[in-house]
C-alpha cells in the first residue's frame, strides 16, 4: 500500500484525556486499572475506567444519542485540537470528501442491558425512553461522529470484536486509494457494559488481579475503556508538517475457534507478515512491537509463537494492557495512538503488571521503560471469531527514516 | 469514481425464497412473489458442536455465502469476505440482557463469544477454512451499502483477489422487536472478482447523491423496506433481469450507491 500520513490524532483512556496526560503516564510506567465499582458489577476483577463519562453531556441538539459509548466518543473527540483538524480537512476537500470509520465492540448495548431491568411488569415492553437507533445499534457510534463532525462522506462501523480499530485503517486508506476520498476520520471507542464483564467472567478469563501480560502468573484481562481517534490523510501532508505515516496493514482470519486463538498463532503470523508486505518491509526493520498481549494464558502463549516465528528474539515488544486495560473494539485505537506517541517521543513503553516474563515465552519481551529512536513500529490487534490485524506505522515514509 | 467488478455468483435467501433460483424468478416478474417463513439451513459444514451452538444470523449468512460461492465457481475459502448487518444475533442479544437483568447475571460462555458482531465471520471461517481477511460492518439500515462499498474497494486494492460480500439480518424477538420491527430474516450474497473478462455480469458503482429505488411489486417493496439486507433487492432485480441498466441503491442518508450492469 502507499504510505498514508495521519495529519492529526487523539487518544483517552484511564491513563488520561487527550495526549499529554496519557504520554505523561506512559513515561512514568504509570498503571490506570483499579478495582472495578463500575455500575452494580459485582465481580472482583480491575477495570481501567474513564472517569467523568456519569456527568459528561452531550451537544443538546444530539441528545438522542445520549449513552455511554457515545459520550466516552464525544469526550475524547474534543481533545487535542482534532475537531479542529478534522473541519479543516473538511473545509479544503468538502465534507463529502472525509470519511467517518470506526471500531466497536458492544456501542451502546449499556442502554439495553440497563433498559431490561426496567421491562413493564405486564407487557414485558421496554422502557419508552429506550432509543434504539441512536443510541444501542452498532453503527450508533460512526453516526455520532459523522453528525458531530459534519461529514457527509462513507462511514461504516467495523466490529470484528478485539480487532475492530485497527482494521479500519486498513479500510479508510483503501478508500482514500480508491479515489472515493481525500481523508477519513478512523478510530475506536468501547466502553463498560455488563455484557463484556460477565462475558468475560463466565469464559474465566477475567483477572481477579490487574492484568499481567507475558506473565508466568498471568490469568486473564483486565477490561479497560478507551477511544482513539485519527485523521488519516490526505495523500500529500500540509506544507511543514511532519506527521507519522501508515506505512502497512496486514488482516487474516484463524479459521479456528471463536474465543480461542489458533495454538500456533498461525493467523497472527499471517497477519504480521502480511502488514510487512504492504509497508516493503524485513522484519528486521521494525524497531518495536506494540503486542495483543491480552494476559490470558493461551492468548499470549499463541502470540508468542508468531512473534517469534517472524522476529526471534530480535525485536522489543511487549503490551501495555497493563496500564490500560484490554480496551476491546477500542484496543486496536488506543494502541495504535500510543505506536505513535512511541514513534514521535522516543520511546519503548513499560509493561505494568508483568512482574516475571514466561519462561515459555520466547519473544524479546522488556518490561521496562527505554528511551530510544524508534523509525517504525508494530501494533497488533486480535479478536473472537479470529479476526487479525497488524499495523505498522512510521515516522517516515519511506524505508528508511 | 467509479468501482467495477464481475458479479460471478449470488446467493439469496428469505421469506419464500429458498435460494437464487427463486429471487431471480420473482424479481424477474416469472412468478409471484409469495412471503412463507425462512428457512434457514443447517451449515453442514461446521462440526457438530459449532452446528449446534450458531445462531439464526450464522445460519442465514454462511447459507447465502455458500451459495454465491458456489455459483462463481470458486471455492469459498478463496474469498476475502466483508460481512455486513444491522442487527447482528438478535435472539443472543435478548438471551444475555434477560440473564443481565436477574439477581445471579449468569450468562453462558458460548453466548458470550456468539455475540460478537463477527460470530458469522468467525464460523464461515471455521466452516470453510477461509484464513483470508474478513470484515465485519454495521451501518444500521444502510449496511448493505457499506458492505457492497467495502468489497469493491477491497477489489480495487488487491484485483487478483475475489471477494465475497455477505448482507444478513434477522429480526429481533420481542421486547427489542418492538423498537427495531424487521420483517423475516433475509440474506443476500455476492461473489465477486475484478477484470472485463471471464463469467458473470460487470457491474460499476459509485457515490451519488439519488433517492434509492424502490420495486414495483408490493411485496417485495415492504421486504426491501422492512429488512436492511433486503436494501439489495433492486441491485439483486437488476441482475436477474439479464439486462444492461442502472439502479440506486441505499446507503446513508444524501449518499446512495448507482449500480450499472452490462451483461
Amino acid at each position: 500500500m502507499r504510505p498514508l500520513p495521519i495529519s492529526a490524532f487523539t487518544a483517552t483512556s484511564c491513563l488520561g484525556r487527550g495526549l499529554a496526560p496519557s504520554l505523561e503516564s506512559l513515561l512514568a510506567g504509570r498503571s490506570g486499572l483499579a478495582p472495578c465499582r463500575f455500575e452494580t458489577v459485582d465481580l472482583a476483577t480491575f477495570v481501567g475506567e474513564v472517569p467523568g463519562l456519569e456527568a459528561h453531556a452531550l451537544p443538546p441538539a444530539l441528545a438522542r444519542f445520549d449513552c455511554r459509548n457515545n459520550r466516552l466518543a464525544d469526550l475524547a473527540l474534543a481533545q487535542d485540537g482534532f475537531e479542529d483538524a478534522v473541519a479543516r480537512a473538511a473545509a479544503l476537500h468538502g465534507p463529502a470528501r472525509v470519511g467517518v470509520f470506526m471500531g466497536t465492540s458492544t456501542a451502546g448495548i449499556l442502554s439495553t442491558e440497563i433498559a431490561y431491568r426496567h421491562r413493564d411488569p405486564a407487557t414485558g415492553a421496554l422502557p419508552p425512553s429506550f432509543e434504539y437507533r441512536h443510541a444501542h445499534n452498532t453503527y450508533s457510534v460512526a453516526h455520532y461522529v459523522r453528525e458531530r463532525l459534519g461529514l457527509e462522506g462513507p462511514c461504516s462501523v467495523q466490529s470484528t470484536a478485539c480487532s475492530s480499530s485497527a482494521k479500519v485503517f486498513a479500510s479508510a486508506a483503501r478508500m482514500i486509494d480508491a479515489g472515493l476520498i481525500d481523508a477519513a476520520v478512523v478510530g475506536g471507542v468501547d466502553t463498560f457494559c455488563l455484557t463484556t464483564l460477565y462475558g468475560f467472567h463466565s469464559l474465566e478469563l477475567l483477572s481477579a488481579q490487574p492484568c499481567r501480560p507475558w506473565d508466568a502468573g498471568r490469568n486473564g484481562i483486565s477490561i479497560g475503556e478507551g477511544a482513539g481517534y485519527f485523521l488519516v490523510g490526505p495523500r500529500v501532508p500540509a506544507k511543514g508538517q511532519s506527521p507519522p505515516w501508515l506505512l502497512g496493514a496486514g488482516e487474516s482470519s484463524d479459521a479456528h475457534h471463536m474465543s480461542s486463538p489458533h495454538p500456533e498463532g498461525l493467523g497472527a503470523r499471517l497477519a504480521m507478515e502480511s502488514a510487512l508486505a504492504a509497508a516493503g518491509l524485513e522484519p528486521a526493520d521494525i524497531d518495536y512491537v506494540n503486542l495483543h498481549g491480552t494476559a490470558t494464558p493461551a492468548n499470549d502463549a499463541s502470540e508468542d509463537k508468531a512473534v517469534f516465528a517472524l522476529f526471534g528474539d530480535a525485536v522489543a515488544c511487549n503490551s501495555t494492557k497493563g496500564a490500560t486495560g484490554h480496551a476491546l473494539g477500542a484496543a486496536g485505537a488506543l494502541e495504535a495512538a500510543i505506536a505513535l506517541l512511541a514513534l514521535r517521543h522516543g520511546f519503548t513503553p513499560a509493561s505494568p503488571g508483568t512482574r516475571e516474563i514466561d519462561p515459555q515465552l520466547r519473544s524479546r519481551y522488556e518490561t521496562a521503560l527505554a528511551r530510544r529512536p524508534l523509525a517504525r513500529v508494530m501494533s497488533n490487534s486480535f479478536g473472537f471469531g479470529g479476526s487479525n490485524c497488524s499495523l505498522v506505522f512510521g515516522a517516515a515514509p519511506g524505508g528508511s527514516a | 469514481m467509479r468501482l467495477a467488478a464481475r458479479v460471478e455468483g449470488v446467493g439469496a435467501l428469505g421469506p419464500g425464497i429458498g435460494d437464487w433460483d427463486d429471487a431471480s424468478e420473482v424479481l424477474r416478474g416469472a412468478r409471484p412473489f409469495v412471503p412463507a417463513p425462512t428457512v434457514l439451513p443447517a451449515p453442514e459444514l461446521l462440526p457438530p458442536a459449532e452446528r449446534r451452538r450458531c445462531g439464526r444470523n450464522v445460519r442465514l449468512a454462511i447459507a447465502a455465502g455458500l451459495q454465491a460461492a458456489g455459483r462463481s465457481g470458486r471455492a469459498a475459502n478463496e474469498f476475502a469476505t466483508v460481512f455486513t448487518s444491522s442487527n447482528g444475533d438478535g435472539d443472543n442479544l435478548h438471551a444475555i440482557c434477560d440473564s443481565l437483568a436477574t439477581d445471579d447475571r449468569l450468562i453462558s460462555p458460548t453466548r458470550f463469544h456468539n455475540s460478537v458482531h463477527n460470530a458469522p465471520a468467525g464460523y464461515w471461517g471455521i466452516a470453510t477454512r477461509a484464513m483470508k481477511t474478513a470484515d465485519s460492518l454495521c451501518a444500521f439500515d444502510g449496511s448493505f451499502g457499506a458492505g457492497l462499498l467495502e468489497a469493491l474497494v477491497r477489489l480495487a486494492a488487491a484485483p487478483s483477489e475475489p471477494v465475497l460480500v455477505i448482507a444478513y439480518d434477522v429480526p429481533y424477538p420481542e421486547p427489542i422487536h418492538a423498537a427495531r420491527p424487521l420483517s423475516d430474516a433475509f440474506g443476500a450474497a455476492l461473489a465477486l472478482a475484478s477484470g472485463d473478462d471471464g463469467a458473470g455480469t460487470a457491474i460499476t458503482v459509485e457515490l451519488v447523491d439519488e433517492t434509492p429505488a424502490t420495486l414495483a411489486d408490493a411485496g417485495l417493496e415492504a421486504l426491501r423496506r422492512g429488512n436492511p439486507a433486503a436494501r439489495s433487492l433492486p441491485m439483486l432485480a437488476l441482475l436477474a433481469s439479464g439486462n444492461a441498466g442502472r439502479v440506486v441503491i441505499e446507503y446513508l442518508p444524501g449518499l446512495s450507491l448507482a449500480v450499472e450492469a452490462r451483461p
